[in-house]
């Protein structure tokens, strides 16, 4: 019997260190799901009710159901960093501006603002007409408090998105207990008045705060009660619906806010988040119509079901495009990737369109950029104003520039290399098609290996890799927030590149107040960035979900999130 | 008898410790922590890591850990700060215990009525498809008969509902998905105590009394073969309990299982500390339990555990 409970124990420690040695990357990808690689094109036959333009009226019950796949990690603003908890607060909160029904940003709990001079003053006029959930009025104070409050370098949980804030005059410095609370340059000049001081003109400001770091919490329900967010019977909120039931770890319901200034645009009377974990579950719960939507921005189609639905072109099938790209990075504190020839020489020896059409199967646009076509410009897209393409795959090219960049180097063959990549069946396909192709085009072996998530981000961050997959995804519509991302010292250049012209490039487009200049200093950095191939894309990604012809006005936002605000039901 | 409980109950506690001690450092062991993630800065990671005190030194770690675990505090989720580890596994343990229960008393009564009917006719008919069908529930592991049945009677036929636990029907399915193979196992135990059973002398009296043969199995057969199946019923309860991650996942039953893989793919170090030794606890005390039925009912462990 002895020998049993030593079994036992055996078991559990086996169990244990196997887990522990692989699990999947599942919850590495919810926090940031639009790296990972399924979806398509913008097929056409949107007949799942988007983008307006039919005259249907809401019938039937105005309840609509959709897959969170997950727990949220919490529902305080302040402490949110990922797309499950973002898609609650999208509908429960409301920042300064908001997303209208055509994806442009307007007016929310500000009704106007006026801008100073220097580009660099916002001055915001807070309505007068909403409250919270609890009747407490929306004031500019809640919005001072609520921004300071995730600075607070003691908060009693640290915010981890706290630099979202950064932006704001005084607030790097508050945050990271080098300044004061007092320097901090967001302050209610009286109830409805609010003042911002940003460091530099950041031109995609209002987009900003419309971004959920940014949106108020309840000043008096927080004071009040510590613990607020962990359950709905003390939760307060600002925005279209509040939170009425969280089961946790089962399911979130929130339904109408009546004290929100805009319940006339609001016809849902409840939204309900599942979270199912599986996405065969998801799909069978879609198709017997215990959802209403299943897939992107926080559940997933399996990805042959994506393929087949496109090939059947079943019409409740959306593909969107998002603000995310796909790409490899090499490891360039690491010969010979430190070598401009032989990275180009392996970005042009691989075909992107057989990739996208044979491999990932869900059609998306094979990249020759890095910022992806959904990022807005100065007028147009910033795809559309600078150039499409900056490069051109060409194998003779290639072994002409592999050849000569390991001579450069002084190498007489390809090292060993290995390609790495978090688990994942699309991953682990796009990584054999390439590392075949380099084979076929370049006659060079690469091997693969898969890693579990925070394994893979740890090897990744710490520059202990040849060569990895990488995606990013948008935080705000501009070009910037990919191209800010290989500065020197970014804690997002996990690709040891160091270039000063580049760093002098993202500088001077933080600090000038002229538009024109901006957009061509980004132009320049991204064309930089392109011809050294610092980084190699691969595609412009995208976002599959199945929405039933019943749902009506629900849309996709640039960044691939859902927007079910002014959705109904017309069944 | 108290000797020998007094002294399993501390191999219990020792076992405890030395698990705890095992996955703490086992745990820290493993590449990346819990607040690794493409999107938040190093500085917002190292101050999230003092918050919580990981930039300590393991031991100083390890040391406030079990003195916090020996108040009974089992800390906060890193993944999710608003929720204690208490409160997690209260709150979803409850979901396992439910649909567990349902599980273990269908499979007892299953497996014991399919036992008893397949010795009843033994090498008829009846009793080689009863054998097929426990040969299928053994061999056909509980998450492909979860997905088939998911698919077909719920997805394709749509008689039950294919995902939840709302409602009597949602129950049915991940129910016999978890059954499956203790039906088929109790169902051979009983089969094969039964036979031995059925050819005992007092049986052969019953049968001389002129007995019926549904009283004579009920009464006199299966009272005393029913025996391994109780002794099996210790390891089963802990193993449908503890066993139903991933049926729990593809029904969607918000049940303690999810958190058993996701706690160790976050890193949320208190959590999978919570789970195990969670786990442990039931699957020790299970057997514990079973251990003490047996040394009361079976004389002769009686007898060994006092010379022991």
């Amino acid at each position: 019997m002895y020998k049993k409970t030593g079994m036992t124990l055996a078991a559990l420690m086996v169990a244990g260190s196997v887990l522990a040695a692989c699990g999947n990357s599942n919850n590495g990808n919810a926090v940031n799901s639009s790296n990972n690689g399924s979806g398509g094109e913008n097929t056409a036959t949107n007949t799942a009710g988007n983008t307006g333009g039919e005259t249907t009226a809401p019938s039937g019950d105005q309840v609509f159901r959709m897959n969170i796949t997950s727990e949220p990690p919490t529902l305080d603003p302040s402490l949110m960093q990922d797309n499950v908890s973002g898609t609650i607060a999208d509908g429960i909160f409301e920042g300064l501006t908001k997303t209208d029904k055509t994806g442009e940003t307007v007016p929310g709990m500000a009704e106007s603002w006026t801008v100073s001079e220097d580009s660099k003053t916002y001055t915001f006029k807070i309505r007068k007409d909403s409250k919270w959930s609890t009747g407490n009025p929306v004031t500019a104070h809640d919005f001072e408090y609520s921004w300071k409050r995730t600075l607070d370098p003691k908060a009693a949980t640290p915010a981890p998105y706290a630099y979202q804030l950064h932006y704001i005059e005084g607030a790097k410095e508050y945050n990271t207990g080098k300044g004061s609370i007092d320097k901090v340059g967001v302050k209610a000049l009286d109830d409805y008045t609010l003042e911002v001081k940003l460091k530099n003109p950041t031109s995609y400001f209002l987009s900003l705060v419309n971004f959920y770091t940014y949106y108020p919490v309840d000043k008096v329900a927080v004071e009040k009660d510590p613990k607020w967010a962990a359950e709905a019977a003390s939760f307060s909120s600002n925005g279209p619906f509040k939170l009425s039931a969280w089961q946790h770890s089962a399911s979130v319901e929130i339904v109408k806010n009546e004290n929100y200034y805009g319940t006339a645009d609001v016809k849902l009377d409840k939204v309900k988040f599942e979270m199912m974990g599986d996405s065969n579950t998801e799909l069978s719960s879609y198709t017997t119509g215990a959802l209403d939507w299943a897939g992107k921005p926080t559940g997933t189609i399996p990805a042959p079901q994506v393929d087949k639905f496109r090939k059947d072109k079943n019409p409740e099938l959306q593909i969107e495009n998002t603000a995310s790209t796909y790409f490899y990075i090499f490891n360039q504190s690491k010969k010979p990737f430190n070598n401009v020839k032989v990275r180009k020489a392996l970005s042009i020896s691989i075909d992107r369109k057989l990739l996208v059409d044979k491999v990932v199967l869900g059609g998306q646009t094979p990249a020759f950029g890095f910022v992806p076509p959904t990022i807005k410009g100065q007028e147009k897209s910033f795809r559309e104003e600078t150039q499409q393409t900056y490069f051109e795959e060409n194998v003779e090219e290639a072994k002409k520039l592999l050849a000569e960049g390991l001579k450069e180097e002084g190498m007489s063959a390809f090292p060993a290399t290995t390609l790495i990549y978090n688990t994942s069946d699309s991953h682990a396909k796009i990584a054999t098609a390439v590392t075949e192709m380099w084979k076929t085009n370049l006659g060079i072996d690469v091997k693969t290996e898969v890693q579990e998530w925070k394994v893979f981000l740890q090897n990744r961050t710490s520059l202990n890799y040849d060569i990895s997959r990488a995606g990013w995804g948008a935080d705000y519509n501009d070009a910037m927030t990919f191209l800010d991302l290989y500065i020197t010292g970014s804690g997002n250049n996990d690709l040891g590149y160091k270039n000063p012209a580049y760093d002098k490039l993202i500088e001077d487009a933080y600090v000038t107040a002229d538009q024109a200049e901006r957009s061509k200093l980004l132009a320049q950095a991204e064309k930089m960035l392109m011809d050294e191939s610092v980084v190699m894309p691969v595609y412009y990604d995208t976002a599959a979900s199945l929405v039933k012809p019943y749902v009506k006005d629900t849309f996709i936002t640039y960044n691939g999130n859902i927007n079910y605000n002014y959705a109904y039901i017309a069944k | 008898m108290i000797r020998f409980i007094g002294r399993r109950f501390l191999n219990i506690l020792l076992s405890l410790f030395v698990l705890a001690t095992l996955t703490f450092f086992l745990m820290k062991a493993v590449p990346g922590n819990p607040f690794l993630d493409e999107k938040t800065p190093k500085a917002a990671r190292d101050a999230l890591m003092a918050f919580y005190g990981l930039d300590k030194a393991l031991w100083k770690q390890y040391l406030i850990y079990l003195g916090n675990l020996l108040q009974g505090d089992l800390g906060i989720s890193y993944k999710t700060p608003g929720q204690t580890v208490t409160q997690i596994i209260s709150q979803s343990f409850l979901y396992s215990l439910k649909l567990g229960a349902v599980a273990i008393v269908v499979s007892v009564i299953v497996g014991v009525s399919l036992g008893m009917v397949s010795a009843m006719y033994n090498r008829k008919l009846i009793d080689k498809i009863a054998v097929v069908i426990s040969i299928l529930g053994i061999s056909i592991p509980n998450f492909v008969v979860a997905s088939v049945t998911q698919f077909y009677i719920g997805a394709e036929l749509r008689w039950l509902p294919v995902a939840g636990l709302d409602g009597p029907l949602s129950y049915i399915l991940p129910t016999f998905a978890l059954s499956a193979l203790p039906i088929a196992f109790i169902a051979r135990l009983t089969r094969s105590s039964m036979l031995e059973v059925l050819t005992a002398d007092y049986i052969r009296t019953a049968k001389a009394k002129g007995l019926s043969p549904i009283r004579i199995t009920l009464r006199h057969g299966l009272r005393n073969a029913i025996l391994p199946v109780v002794t099996y019923l210790g390891p089963m309860t802990a193993n449908i309990i503890t066993g139903s991650v991933v049926v729990e996942k593809i029904y969607n039953v918000p049940g303690l299982g999810q958190f058993f893989t996701n706690s160790v793919t976050n890193r949320d170090y208190p959590l999978i500390m919570g789970i195990t030794l969670f786990y442990a606890v039931i699957l020790m005390f299970a057997r514990f339990l079973a251990d003490i039925g047996y040394a009361m009912v079976d004389p002769r462990m009686k007898k060994s555990t006092k010379g022991g």
